[in-house]
């Protein structure tokens, strides 16, 4: 600022001061005054509320039954078999959606990173089924996966050969959950976009310096794709992880958890012991110990970011 | 020596004439393969999003006839209609569109005032407030989902659209709502300074600057926080699934799922698959136009909020 404007500004500061604040501070203060607010109503109170009521039984209607740590030593105890098998099938969700959403919307993205013709029209195309998410995507989903789908449809033409069909995915226990995670690749175009975007910041020279001493493409994509991508993988990988164990609305629509529980989610286990049975106090602890799972991966990416993520050629 | 030399001059232009045809087969090779494998991504990504159309469009009972019809035959538009009239899918569709308009409103006012006091003002405790900000990103949106439902039961909101909007009018106040904070903070943290301290020379209020020259160069990141956020609500099936159950409010995500759930248990043959898909067509549309005519501003959203995670 250049020093003729210096009185101004310093007249414009002098004015009233709210708790030793200047009037500058206080208006700060008052622009960010909504969100801490719904902060405040939204999201701390229930934070911390929900913790309390997860100590206790609960029934929303009638008393309320202090009960100490019951809820989670029933929990922990792997007493309710259901929730054991909903942290597995969580779990196994996790392990194939995350890793796969990565490598497809990585290769997809290096695809059309090369000069490609037309790259505007195949973006769109690929990130079309991204802002379909949800209930629409579940019920086309719940088609394309019937015996006789779109699917099955598919992968006949290379089955029929060897007298195989494709399987009954939703109607069977072993298949429920890989029908989901194949679903869950459709939609991979927020991710995609994040990689494109990083991979047209990746300086051109790099490449040139690597060419020069001889890198191959394999050599290339090792060490120097890969290496200045890693801040976008480890943001989309951290958010999938959240994101994907609290997976809810696919399941609910498309198998209710069935059949036999084989997608039977946390949440969808949570969703039908607190708004179902309106248990409100187990269903809280099963909240926290899915929060405290999830905020334990969030934590070990983050420990283990230091060794893997670069930012602008150095270590994190 | 000459001769010698001229050999193995010879040689190495043979080896490099080798290696270019090498080159040139291994680039076109690549290309092909580029686009082939590209190719097959959009048919993978498009064909059940064009077979939903299809479906919407046959006769009753003819949806799954085999091998695929792609073009029906009937082409029946009246599935549409009749998706309308045996249901009360318009009131459905206005209530979520009334839902999604007013959180979207709530979202880009009050994201854009919260984000334009952490972009350009200094106050104390700045800095934790806005990494508490970003930490409840983090936080899965689970945890507050009892006590959430608790306080609008209390508050008697429960069976209104009121929890699907209210929380969104407080500047990232709401689950998620961060993100929209973030992307418009981000992007005003890139416009040029000048402009705000020669406004404020000028005598001109924080509220002034922010109203008349930080808002309109925010058009950008306004627009793609409007466009991220009424999708959001378009598609959301989670709250209003907990916060409303009664008819009257039902939003088109729920009538989805109410649907699938009277219809797929009524017995494989008598699921009214083409009004199913024609009910889900008429969910995508909106989403759609919205994607295609504001795309510039959707991927550069995306982009940017992945840029920032550097």
């Amino acid at each position: 600022m250049a020093e003729a404007d210096q009185p101004a500004v310093q007249r414009h500061r002098r004015r009233a001061r709210i708790f030793g604040w200047t009037w500058r501070e206080t208006q700060g203060f008052l622009f960010v005054l909504p969100w801490l607010f719904g902060f405040a109503i939204f999201i701390a109170g229930p934070f911390f509320f929900s913790f309390f009521v997860s100590l206790t039984q609960w029934r929303f209607i009638g008393d309320l039954k202090w009960l100490g740590l019951e809820n989670y030593v029933r929990l922990l105890s792997a007493e309710d078999q259901r929730f054991v098998q909903a942290v597995y099938n969580t779990t196994y969700y996790v392990v194939f959606h995350v890793p796969g959403v990565l490598i497809i919307s990585f290769v997809i993205a290096g695809l059309l990173n090369r000069k490609v013709r037309g790259i505007a029209i195949y973006r769109t195309c690929f990130y079309l089924p991204s802002i379909t998410t949800g209930v629409a995507t579940a019920v086309l989903w719940y088609w394309v996966l019937q015996p006789n789908g779109l699917l099955n449809n598919f992968i006949n033409i290379f089955l029929a050969p060897f007298g195989a069909r494709g399987p009954n995915w939703l109607g069977s226990t072993t298949w429920a959950m890989p029908g989901l995670i194949i679903m869950s690749f459709w939609t991979v175009g927020t991710t995609m976009i994040i990689f494109l975007a990083g991979f047209q910041g990746i300086p051109q020279h790099l490449y040139e310096a690597a060419e020069i001493d001889g890198a191959g493409w394999w050599g290339k994509v090792r060490n120097v794709t890969i290496p200045l991508m890693t801040p976008q993988i480890f943001l989309t990988s951290v958010i999938g992880v959240i994101g994907s164990f609290q997976v809810f609305t696919a399941a609910l629509i498309i198998t209710e958890g069935g059949p036999a529980d084989a997608t039977l989610f946390v949440l969808l286990h949570l969703y039908q012991i607190g708004f179902t049975a309106f248990n409100m106090g187990y269903a809280s602890a099963i909240a926290w110990v899915l929060f405290l799972i999830i905020l334990f991966f969030t934590i070990v990416q983050f420990i283990s970011a230091k060794r893997w993520v670069y930012y602008e050629g150095v270590r994190a | 020596m000459q001769r010698l030399a001229r050999i193995s001059f010879q040689a190495s232009d043979d080896s490099t004439t080798q290696r270019t045809l090498f080159a040139y087969v291994r680039t076109a090779l690549g290309q092909t393969f580029g686009y082939s494998a590209l190719l097959l991504v959009a048919v993978i990504s498009l064909l059940p999003l064009l077979w939903m159309i299809s479906t919407s469009l046959k006769a009753f009972g003819r949806e799954f006839l085999f091998p695929p019809q792609w073009i029906p035959n009937p082409v029946v538009f009246g599935n549409y209609i009749t998706a309308f009239e045996t249901s009360n899918l318009a009131r459905y569709f206005g209530n979520t569109l009334m839902i999604a308009v007013l959180a979207t409103l709530g979202t880009v006012i009050s994201s854009s005032l919260v984000a334009f006091g952490f972009a350009r003002l200094e106050f104390f405790g700045k800095r934790v407030l806005f990494i508490i900000l970003l930490s409840t990103l983090m936080l899965p949106g689970i945890v507050t989902l009892v006590p959430t439902f608790v306080l609008f039961k209390t508050l008697g909101w429960i069976d209104t659209p009121l929890p699907l909007i209210v929380p969104w009018w407080f500047g990232g106040g709401a689950f998620g709502g961060a993100f929209f904070v973030f992307l418009i903070r981000q992007f005003m943290l890139q416009l040029p300074r000048e402009l705000d301290e020669a406004a404020l020379v000028d005598g001109a209020s924080y509220f002034r600057i922010y109203w008349r020259i930080m808002l309109p160069l925010s058009k950008p990141a306004l627009a793609a926080s409007a466009i991220f956020s009424f999708i959001h609500h378009w598609n959301d099936f989670l709250n209003p699934l907990i916060f409303l159950n009664s008819e009257e409010w039902r939003t088109l995500a729920l009538y989805l799922r109410f649907f699938l759930y009277t219809e797929a248990g009524g017995g494989a043959g008598l699921t009214r698959w083409n009004l199913m898909m024609a009910a889900s067509v008429v969910m995508l549309v909106p989403v759609l136009v919205i994607f295609f005519s504001a795309q510039r501003y959707f991927i550069r959203g995306v982009a940017l909020t992945g840029i920032a995670g550097r």
